[in-house]
Formats: C-alpha cells, structure tokens, sequence
C-alpha cells in the first residue's frame, strides 16, 4: 500500500515541477500582485484559474493564502514572496515557488503538491493529510506539526537543508525527509509515520518513544522515490540530495499510544 | 500492600428490593460496567458495587423499581481536609503515577452567580405582555455587522451587502460535541433537534460525518488545534465554522482521543489511521498571538468564499475581556466564550476543577469591554457552560449574550445522568461512547424529540420571562442588566456583572 | 427645606406617566404658545404637577445661526462656572435672563439664563469634531460636571422651557405667549417620585432634537448601553433622553431619514417582514439585524421636534394613545382628541397614530428641499470637517 501511494505523491510533485507554466503550458494566464491586499490578489488569482489552468503569479509581496483550496488541475507559478498560509487547504493542486516562502506553507493540505526553490518558515505542513511539499533549502522550527496520514493518503515532506526544532511535533503519520540537520526535539510526541535523517541524531537528541535505525529495505522505495522527486525538481540548482538512500536512518515511535498510560479514570 | 493494591473505595452501593426483584435481569442487560451479573444454581443477580458508576440506567429501567444506588456508606474521617474524595484521588495516582481524568462539568461547589441573579416584572408603570396572545420575538441573528448601515431608502434596498448571518429562530445552540466523545446517534439527534428548532449544532473537532450533511445546512464545522477531518469541503459544508481556542472544562490544554475510541467510523470521520490516539495540541501551531488568529479566520473565509461567518471560542479565563476585544478585532463574525463550569468528555481532573473563571463573570466583563470600545454591535456573542435552564438563558442574554449555547442539558435530555463516566467509553445511555451495543440504545428520531421538547419549553418558559418584562423581542432583553437584581453578592462582583443589588 | 436627600433624575430611574401635544405650522409661519397651553392644560388630569414643558421651533429668528443654550443655574457659583466655560469654548453674541413671570402655583425656580453663541473657530478646528459634535461635548460637559448647572437646550432657533410645576403653570411662568414658533411641543409629567429638580423636566433636548414621550420602555438598558458605545452620557438615566440620542444616532450621525430611524425604533415584526416579497424581507432583515439594540420595546408615544418638523410615533403594540389631525397647513397632535380639539373644533381628518408607522410632519420648504437629496444615506463621519474660518459665521459678518 505503502509503495504505490508513495510513488503516486512524489509523481504528483514531478507533474509540479514539470508542467509548470513558466515552461511553456496551453492555457495559461498571468497575474501580477504588487502590493495588492491579499483579498483583492486572491480575487484575481482565483479569476485567472478560472479561465485557466495554469497561472503564472508575479511579484508577489506577502500575500497570504495564494492557491487556497485549490483543486487538482491546476497550478500556479508564483515570483516573488507569497505570504503566509500559501497552499492552504490545498486539494489537489499544484504549486511552484521560484523563491522563498514564509509561514505555514501547506497549513492543513488536503492533496496535491507545494515546491519552493528555496527556503519556507515555521510550522510548514501544518496537520497536512496527503500531498507533497518539496523545499530546496531550509525550513524554519516545527515543519510537520501533527502531520497525519488517513486511508489512502500519507503525506510526505522533503527538505533539502536544515530544519528548525520540533520538527515533526505530534506527527501521526506520513513521511518528513531531511538531507541537512534538524533541530532539538525532533518528533517529540510522535505517534505515527517516519522522519528519514541523512545524518542520524545523537543518542540524547532522540526523544523518549522514539526509535532511531537505519532505513530498512522496506524503507527504500519510499525513500527513493521523494529523493528522486527532489532531485529531479532542483535539478539545475544544485547536487542532488540523493546517494545512497540505504544510508540514511529513520525516526519512528515505538507505540502508537505513546501517552496510553498518562491517564487514571 | 503492594503499588498495586486498590485502596479506593467504592463510591457507590446499588441495592436490591429482593421482595420486588422478579429476576428479569433487565438491569443486566443495562450495565456496561458489570455491576448486575446473573449466576446460575442457584439464580440469583449478583451486584458488583465497585463497578458502579451511578448512571441510573439500571434504576430507570428497573420494571419493578426495585434498584436505588445509595452513596457508599463508609463513614468519612471527619476532615474537612482529607476528604474521601481527596483521599481518593491521592490513592489512585500512588497506584497508577497518571494524571487524574475526568468528565463533563465540574462538580466542585464553586458559585453559581446565575443563582445570584433575579429577573425584573413589569407593575403598573409599564405593561406585561401576555406571550401566549401577543406576538413575541425569540428570533436572533449571529454575525458581524457594520456599525452604519447603507440603505437607499427611496429602493428600500441596502446599499452595501451584510456579512454573512446565522438565523436563530430561538436563542439555543447545541455545544460543539465531537463524533468520538459523544455517539454518532447522539450527533444525529442535535442534528435533527436543531433542524427542527431552526437553530444550529456543532460537530466539534472530530469532523463531519456524511450521514450529518443532510443537516448541514444547521452546523458549525469546528476547526480546532488538531485539525481532525478539516479540509475544503468540510468548511464549505457547514452553515458557519468555529475556531475552537479553548474549552472551558480544560482551558489551556489540548484533547486526547484514546485510540480505543477510533473505531472505523470515527477515523473515516477524523480522516486519522483507526486506532491511533488523537491529539488535538494545546494551541494551534498557526497561532501563537492575536494576529495569527487573523490570519487563521481569513484562511477560512478565503476557503469558503466569504459565504460563511467565522465563530471564535475560548474558554472563559482572567483576561477573557481583553480576549475577546481582541478577537472581535480579527475578525471573528461570532465570539463564543465558555465557561469553567463547563462539560467536556474527558479532560484532567485538576484542570477541570481549578482552570478558569465562571461564565457570567466572562460574559458580563466581555459585554462591558467590548461597549467601552463601542464594538459591541459589530459582532455577536454567545455564551456557554452551565447553563441549566430557561431562566439562566435569560439571564446571559440581560447579561449581553446574544444566544446561549447548551451541551450537558441537551446530553441529559437525551438520557445522560451526569455520572461523569464519559471518559470511560461505557456510556450506558449510548452518548459518549462508540460500542455499537451501546450507541444502538439511542434512537437519533427518540432522541431528538426530546432534546426539541426541551428547547421548546424553555422557549415557552423565555417568552413568558420576557412578557413580564414588558419586552416582545429579544433584541430588547440582550445586555438589559436593568432587568437584573443581584442577591448575594459583594460590590465587587456587582460592580463585574453591572448589575444593581435587589432594592435598589 | 432641602429635599436633596430624594434622588434626581440621573442618580436613579423615575418612571412617569404623561401627557404630550404638539403644534406646527407646514408653511413656516409662526403662531404664540396660546394653542399649545389650552391643548396641554385640557389633559391637567394625565400630570401630577411634577413636571411640564415647551419646546418651540423658530423663535430666534435674529440669531437663527446661533445656538441659543437655556441654561438653568441652582447658584451663583454654578452660573459662574458654567460662563466660565462657554466663554472659553464659545463666542457670545448675547446673553440675557429668560424673563419670566412669578407665579403663586412655581416654587423654587433656578436662575435661568439664554446665550446665543457661535462656536470658537479655533478650537473647534482644533477639535476634529464638526459643530454639531463639538456643541454635544460641551452640552455633555455642562450637564455632567458642573455641579447646579444645566443645560435645557442647545439647538439653533428653538427653545425649550420648562420646570416643576403643572404645564400651565409652567407657561404662565415663562410667558410662553409672548413666544412665536412654527412648531410648538408640550408635556405635562406624571413621575412616579421626583425630588422636584427642574433638569428633570420634559421635553428633553440635544442641539435642535426636542422629544416629549409618554409611556415607560422597557428595552432601556440596552438601548442605553447600546447609545453609551457611541459617547451619548445617559445622565439622566430617562427613556426620553435615550430616545432623543438614538434619533441623533441615527437620523444625524448615521445620516438615515428620521422617518427611517422612527421604523428601526419601532421596527416590524418578524412576522410582518417573513410576509414580505424576499428583497423587501431583506432589507428590513439588515436594518433590524444591524440595528438590533435600537429597536425600542414597552409603551411609549413620543413627538419628535426638529429644524424638519415633528414626527410622532406610537410603540408596535400601540400601548400609548397619540392622536392627529389637520387644518390646512397647521397640524395637531395630542395623547387626548379632545386637546385637539379644544384648540381646532373644525380639525379635520382626526385619527390616531398606528402602532409602529411613523408620522412625519415636515415644513413644506423642508420636504421640498427633501426630495431633491440622494435616497442613500451618508454618515456624518464620512463628510468632510466644512468650519467656518474667522471670528463669526459668514453670515452674521455680512449681516
């Protein structure tokens, strides 16, 4: 179940990265933000993509919840800054930052795909249930929180450098991938899903319930193909995150009920 | 003694009328918990007290009414100190090392200011109206307005669009409950009772069932810190969404599903793997200060077009006032704040007990503030936890609320007997559980009749109120403390509830 | 004697019952108070000689641009005060004693002055706030914090006269026939217990609002907490004064038509407006759901007097009686028929006032002016601040 669902997500990532509009699309439209409020920049953005599927988003200057909601089939390339909550409730959608993004990227994604050929901020794929986020560089403190994976969906998360601290805070499920070092408190309340670690933890830097090993060959196709989805969506910026995927380690919890015996009636 | 010997008491003793018992074993087949056992050779039923959690459901459905629970009759040590209960809890935690849990409101003889609070009849100088002849309006709006309104009034048509508002035909909600606290039929019945009222309920955290969309046109989708079953089509569902900030059972805590609870349906519901706890984080991790609640309501409205008002909730804590001038500030269309006495299906023993302040003092501080900053007309105000009856609706809406929202009333009109055994997951009366042998005990259609009969006396009972008041809207009795005396009562808490003493 | 000991009107709520008439004349000519008397002292029976007044429109016309302040004064000290602070936030053209006329029946009276003033052009620049505004904060200022001084009324041609007393009586005193107004109202008051203050007396006023009322409302609280938002001090803790700042609310600030703020006080019913084609039901949904606090409940009939006219309006249960009736460009109204009729035998077209529908009298240059205005309203705060520069008006400078 694992496998397939993986390589559906990270090829869903690859679609992003490679059906971007910049590269030349069918219908595709364009909107320029400048200093636009957010309201009246998501107004007009929302108009685009109704006429078509793909949209280019220039200069964007901090303008929250650009490709809110959006459904599968469309995309949007955004230039400039989009501000925080970019992506939210995304549903299927694909989205391409040429840049950084700030805050909350991905908050509460449904579906869909979000690469930042760059740095994010804080708390990215906030209680995110499906999709793929791919972050060329860094990603600020408690990228992952409470990620949760239902059904047929389990998110998956790939940073390229470092991560701040709590990454994975209460994760409950889907996969975080980190080629550069994260944080204190990595996967602290984690009850569910896989933290993969290029450089493995210190032994006092793991958590209490949580098991630190080398990846598995069960491990290694899921593993290997968001590696490749990286590598193929920053392929001109840089190494490739890659080598051996057989050397990288994995974070779990040891119960799913880590908090079973917190509790008396 | 080892750690592991039970030192606690029973707290209860059922006992059996065995000259009216007939043997039916009916209370058998009642108990969750065991404490009714047939043993064959001979027959007999045995009782098991222990096991005893005082639901009543046993008693209730007794034919012979030959069962009572009686307190445990130990006799206490005499200290007003070390009571039995306090000796209890210190008992349990040396055997287990765990957090107490506990359920539904606190039971903690903590004031009740409702109970402090008498309402205001018309002699002489003004009329009363008789509601049972006369029209009298229970009707209410939620939603934020502007504080002029654009009108042309040649067209007789507004100028400018109003936000978006809920339709009250009564000035009762249902609480926010989760499918996974309370029961999937216990949800379908708020479902049906607040269709049937022309009111709302709330699916709470836990996501929105599919067999619940019929109603939704009557529900607040709930958006709280663990995100349970929220995505675009859940928000958009919904008549209205609530960020839920805090609960006023457990302000300043996070939930705790146990993965007992997450059976197929709850995990379908909650969009989490079955089985697994469900952690609702203490705060939300978008939000760590006023203007990232900003950020999280105009995230909803962007989600959901603008078509939909957005109700923030907060536990009812010190600075609630300045809270929610805060809120109201964000953006919030509907500011909900509930109160310590407040029930919840499971949450902390300490934090229930000890953690917040009561809702009426909340309420009237938030009313006052949000006047003093002339922004109270521009957003609604619902209050929550405790309230027990009619009069104390009325109370909170002469207080300023502009609607009341009840949970544990609607819970014991479905059946509940406030034994406060949610946590447990053996609820008797197929509320706050998810066994299947036990949910099917609660009739969604039963149930929901009910929970309408009650809605409609006190409606009956809130129009009576208000004709002795002279008042034939309820427009006319939100924030009219004039219509309150205080009994009871320092300045102090006058001077908090803006009321004056009786005689005066 | 002093009887200080029994609350005034502010320190706590007195209900009273009343009497209330008014006068006026559509085509702006002007009439002495001698109609207005006869009709208010036919319903003697409906005041218990605790309180009477006049508000009369049009009676300065040589200071028609100024606002002319009644002020009442229990002292020296007070009037001294109360100079004091015009004099620094005003310029006066003229300032006199109100004559008046002893009476056998008038205990007590204050000292009662009239100052016609124009605002400070300084300072109300320096203000922020427009004129309207300005003169408010100070009315507001006079009556809250100048111990002995109050303020009757502060409007621009118009006046308001009245005590303790019976309102005949309360006439005689002030010679209210040697006034000449287009528009004349009357109270006669039946509080339940006053102390006998003469601030407390009807009708109450606020710039050129003058309002009599009769009946005991039942929404006061909310509706004070509602106006209190807006900077409106409920001193007086009267549903007559919080009925007069709702009108200013909404009628001057909130720039609807009085007759449209008279229909958000005494809105339809949900019954009424769920009977209504949807945008109609629309509309009244919006003006009752953004103006819920407005909405004035339990008994009351009041006249409204403006520089438009009168507007009359009974409660939607119509628990008060208020009748009207016409001749020719004069209009009458009364809680009683008969006090119409004792002034105008030949009244035509006798009716009463309907439950919830506004009556609105407007003078004829009013109403032609009226119909030439936009339909959509315009907020006070959304004007631009227009004050006169220099020392006077313009006018008077050219005058």
């Amino acid at each position: 179940m694992t496998d397939a669902t993986h390589t559906l997500d990270a090829g869903k990532a690859e679609a992003a990265a490679g059906t971007a509009a910049l590269t030349g699309g069918t219908a595709t439209g364009e909107v320029t933000l400048g200093l636009a409020h957010f309201k009246e920049a998501n107004e007009q953005v929302r108009k685009a993509l109704a006429s078509a599927d793909a949209v280019v988003v220039r200069d964007a200057n901090a303008q929250r919840y650009l490709g809110c909601a959006l459904p599968a089939g469309k995309s949007l390339d955004i230039l400039g800054t989009p501000g925080n909550d970019l992506g939210c409730y995304l549903d299927g959608g694909a989205i391409v930052v040429h840049g950084n993004g700030q805050d909350q990227v991905g908050n509460t994604m449904n579906d869909g795909a979000i690469v930042v050929h760059g740095r994010i901020g804080d708390a990215a794929g906030y209680a995110m249930r499906g999709g793929t986020i791919l972050v060329r560089g860094d990603c600020g403190w408690r990228a992952g929180i409470h990620m949760k994976e239902y059904a047929g969906k389990r998110p998956a998360i790939v940073i390229g450098g470092d991560a701040g601290a709590f990454l994975g805070e209460y994760m409950a499920g889907g996969v975080i991938v980190v080629g550069g070092t994260p944080g204190d408190y990595v996967g602290t309340g984690m009850h569910g899903g896989v933290i993969y670690l290029r450089h493995p933890l210190s032994a006092e830097s793991i958590m209490d319930g949580l098991i630190q090993e080398l990846v598995g060959d069960e491990d290694i196709p899921q593993l290997a193909a968001l590696l490749a989805a990286y590598d193929e969506a920053f392929a001109s910026e840089g190494p490739p995150l890659g080598g051996d995927p057989g050397s990288w380690y994995c974070l779990r919890a040891a119960s799913a009920r880590p908090y079973g015996g917190l509790y008396a009636h | 003694m080892d750690a592991t010997t039970n030192c606690v008491l029973p707290r209860y003793r059922v006992v059996r009328d065995e000259a009216a018992c007939t043997g039916c074993a009916q209370c058998v087949r009642s108990c969750a918990n065991g404490v009714h056992r047939l043993r064959k050779d001979p027959d007999r039923i045995v009782i098991n007290s222990r096991a005893c959690v005082n639901c009543q459901r046993c008693v209730v459905f007794c034919p012979e009414l030959a069962l009572t629970i009686r307190p445990w009759p130990q006799v206490g040590t005499g200290s007003s100190t070390w009571t039995a209960e306090a000796m209890a809890d210190i008992a349990k935690q040396a055997q287990t090392g765990a957090v107490l849990l506990s359920s539904m409101g606190t039971p903690a003889p903590y004031p009740i200011y409702w109970d402090h609070l008498l309402l205001n009849a018309s002699q002489v100088t003004n009329p009363s109206i008789d509601p049972l002849r006369e029209p009298m309006e229970t009707r209410v709006f939620l939603g934020s307005r502007p504080e002029i309104l654009k009108i042309n009034e040649r067209e007789r048509r507004v100028v400018e669009p109003l936000p978006p508002q809920l339709k009250l035909d009564v000035p009762i909600m249902f609480s926010a409950m989760s499918f996974g606290s309370i029961s999937l039929n216990a949800q379908k019945a708020l479902a049906l009772a607040a269709t049937e009222l022309g009111t709302f309920f709330n699916v709470g955290e836990g996501g929105m069932h599919c067999d619940l969309e019929p109603f939704a046109d009557h529900a607040f989708a709930q958006v709280a810190s663990g995100r349970f079953g929220v995505d675009a089509h859940y928000l958009n569902t919904a008549a209205a969404i609530e960020i839920k900030i805090g609960q006023g059972a457990k302000p300043g805590i996070g939930g705790h599903l146990p993965g007992e609870k997450i059976n197929s349906e709850v995990s379908r519901t909650r969009m989490i793997p079955e089985g697994s706890d469900a952690i609702s984080p203490a705060p939300h991790h978008d939000i760590y200060s006023i203007e990232d609640l900003r950020q999280l309501i105009f995230s909803i409205k962007e989600a959901t077009g603008y078509r939909k008002p957005v109700a923030v909730k907060i536990a009812a804590v010190h600075n609630a006032a300045a809270i929610a001038s805060g809120m109201a500030r964000t953006g919030a269309d509907i500011i909900v704040v509930d109160g310590f006495r407040g029930g919840t299906g499971a949450a902390p023993k300490r934090i229930r007990d000890a953690v917040g302040i009561p809702v009426e003092l909340a309420l009237a501080a938030i009313d006052q503030r949000l006047r003093d900053e002339g922004i109270r007309s521009m957003v609604s105000l619902v209050a929550s936890g405790s309230i027990r009856n009619s009069a104390d609706v009325v109370r909170a809406i002469a207080l300023g609320a502009d609607a009341c929202s009840i949970g544990s009333a609607a819970l014991i009109a479905m059946g509940c007997h406030q034994c406060r055994d949610c946590s447990s997951g053996r609820c008797n009366w197929g509320i706050a559980t998810q066994r299947a042998a036990l949910t099917a005990r609660l009739r969604p259609e039963e149930a929901a009749e009910r929970v309408v009969n009650l809605v409609r006396a006190w409606t009956a009972e809130i129009q009576e109120m208000m004709g002795g008041m002279g008042i034939n809207a309820v427009d006319s009795l939100r924030g009219n403390r004039l219509m309150l005396r205080g009994v009871g009562l320092n300045e102090k808490e006058l001077d908090i509830l803006g009321v004056k003493y009786a005689g005066e | 004697m002093t009887r200080r000991n029994i609350p005034r009107e502010g320190e706590v709520r007195i209900p009273s019952g009343c009497a209330i008439a008014g006068i006026m004349d559509r085509s702006g000519a002007r009439h002495d108070g001698g109609d207005i008397l006869r009709s208010i002292a036919l319903m003697h029976d409906r005041s218990n000689g605790l309180g009477g007044g006049f508000a009369a429109y049009g009676i300065y016309p040589d200071y028609a641009d100024l606002y002319a302040f009644h002020i009442m004064y229990e002292s020296r000290e007070a009037r001294a005060a109360a100079e004091a602070y015009l004099e620094h936030f005003y310029l006066c053209e003229k300032q006199e004693r109100i004559p008046t006329e002893e009476h056998p029946a008038i205990k007590n009276p204050p000292d009662i002055w009239r100052y016609f003033m124009a605002p400070h052009p300084m300072r109300l620049a320096a203000s922020g706030l427009d004129e309207a505004e300005y003169t408010m904060q100070h009315v507001f200022h006079i009556n809250g914090k100048i111990e002995g001084a109050f303020v009757a009324s502060s409007g621009k041609d118009m006046g308001v006269f009245k005590g303790v007393g019976y309102p005949e009586d309360i006439g005689a005193f002030y010679r209210i026939g040697d006034y000449r107004a287009w528009a004349w109202t009357a109270h006669g008051r039946f509080p339940t217990n006053t102390p006998g203050w003469w601030g407390g007396a009807h009708p109450f006023t606020l710039l050129n609002w003058s309002v009599v009322h009769n009946g005991e409302i039942s929404s006061y609280d909310a509706n004070r907490r509602y106006v209190e938002q807006f900077g409106y001090d409920c001193e007086l803790q009267t549903d007559t004064e919080v009925i007069t700042y709702l009108f200013d609310l909404l009628a001057r600030r909130h720039g609807l038509s009085q007759q449209m703020a008279a229909h958000i006080m005494a809105a339809p019913s949900w019954r009424e407006i769920d009977a209504m084609e949807p945008d109609r039901a629309a509309f009244e949904t919006a003006l009752r759901t953004v103006y819920a606090s407005a909405l004035v409940n339990g008994p009351f009939s009041i006249i409204v007097g403006s520089e438009e006219g009168l507007l009359a309006l009974n409660d939607r249960l119509k628990l008060r009686a208020l009748m009207v009736a016409e001749k020719g460009p004069m209009v009458y109204l009364a809680s009683e028929q008969a006090a119409i009729q004792v002034v105008c035998p030949d009244a035509e077209n006798v009716r009463s006032i309907e439950g919830g529908v506004p009556f609105v009298v407007q003078r004829d240059d009013v109403a032609a002016a009226k119909a030439g205005e936009a339909a959509e309203n315009r907020a006070v705060r959304d004007w631009p601040l227009e004050h006169e520069v220099g020392v006077l008006p313009r006018k008077r400078r050219e005058a």
